[in-house]
């Protein structure tokens, strides 16, 4: 792996941590959302600095470069993250589906839409 | 709960999104079919005057804040008869497509017959409903897996035309009730569950304004979600109901 290429990714790494830390600081980002940004970039700072590490995942996974490993696992964690949001969206679109049944409901409470009989 | 002793609470229930057109005579005739039920329109974030109408036409209206799909519209309803103490929900789309005269029939299916669920169907013999080929390929399709699934015969999935008991209103108010399209799948589910559901012969007219739930790439997608939705079903683990 070239030097310049070793100092590249390592800035954009620490860039993007950086980057994370301060959203979360400003409270734009929540804490919860913000470990696998974090996880991303520190594994791309691990491999980078540990060659040796990389080059023996290199073997592992049967790539011939080192950079094939490193885009592999960033387009990996990318793809991890997705699904992670995914899922939220999932979970939020659930909650505003009950939210918007119980607003109707108590909405037709209040405006005396709702007494027994025919 | 509301219910006193001796009599029994039935809730018409009506999913609406955008029906002003129809909604009022909908509303009439139901009110003259079963008096003594109550008339519950769910408008499902109409940007129209169907809650104005619906109101005016003396039903109650329940409003989403935004527009949520018809299965989560029909299961507010369900919610609000749970609450309510209601005995019985009968299902009906607002466009006018349903003929209110099969309402005694439905009901008296799950009131006299004890059935959890009866369904209308339009291929039962009742009727030429004249569908698009496409879609009587999907109705045909559907109904042969349901079948095949649950072992009863079923000729008209897609209906939404439909009364329910309180065991049936009971399992529909639960998380896995689907939010878009309910049918199908709602039947394997429900007969999973070891509720009764009988078929009933019903007239259908076409859609007087001839805007369909399923346009565009909808259909697409519709199998897909059915396929799906269908085969997860057999994978969870079956639940019954006591």
């Amino acid at each position: 792996m070239l030097f310049r290429q070793k100092i590249f990714a390592i800035v954009a790494s620490i860039l993007i941590m950086l980057v994370v830390v301060e959203l979360v600081r400003r409270r734009r980002l929540r804490e919860e959302y913000s470990w696998l940004w974090l996880l991303t970039g520190g594994v791309i700072i691990l491999l980078v600095s540990w060659y040796d590490l990389l080059v023996f995942i290199t073997h592992l996974i049967g790539a011939i470069a080192p950079t094939t490993t490193l885009f592999i696992f960033g387009l990996l964690f990318l793809m991890l993250i997705s699904l992670h949001y995914s899922i939220q969206i999932s979970k939020l679109s659930h909650q505003v589906k009950e939210m918007a049944q119980q607003l109707a409901i108590l909405k037709g409470h209040v405006e005396g839409q709702i007494d027994p009989g025919p | 709960m509301l219910a006193r002793a001796g009599e029994e609470k039935i809730l018409i229930l009506i999913p609406a999104f955008n029906e002003e057109g129809q909604i009022s005579s909908v509303i009439q005739r139901v009110r003259k079919e079963i008096p003594e039920a109550q008339v519950l329109v769910v408008n499902d974030g109409s940007s129209d005057q169907t809650e104005q109408k619906a109101l005016a036409s003396g039903a109650r209206v329940l409003s989403h804040p935004f527009n949520m799909g018809y299965g989560v519209a029909l299961q507010t309803g369900y919610k609000y008869a749970l609450k309510y103490g209601f005995d019985y929900v009968l299902q009906m789309d607002a466009d006018g497509q349903h003929d209110p005269r099969y309402l005694q029939i439905l009901l008296s299916e799950v009131k006299d017959e004890k059935a959890d669920v009866a369904i209308g169907s339009r291929f039962l013999g009742k009727g030429e409903y004249q569908a698009p080929l496409v879609r009587r390929i999907g109705i045909y399709l559907f109904g042969f897996i349901a079948s095949l699934l649950s072992g009863q015969k079923f000729t008209d999935p897609t209906t939404g035309y439909q009364a329910l008991g309180r065991r049936a209103i009971e399992f529909c108010v639960d998380d896995s009730f689907p939010g878009d399209y309910p049918d199908a799948d709602v039947l394997v589910m429900l007969h999973r569950a070891g509720l009764r559901i009988r078929e009933v012969p019903v007239i259908m007219h076409p859609n007087v304004n001839g805007q369909s739930m399923h346009s565009g790439l909808k259909p697409l997608y519709y199998v897909y979600k059915m396929f799906l939705s269908l085969f997860l079903n057999l994978l969870r683990k079956q639940y019954l109901v006591r």
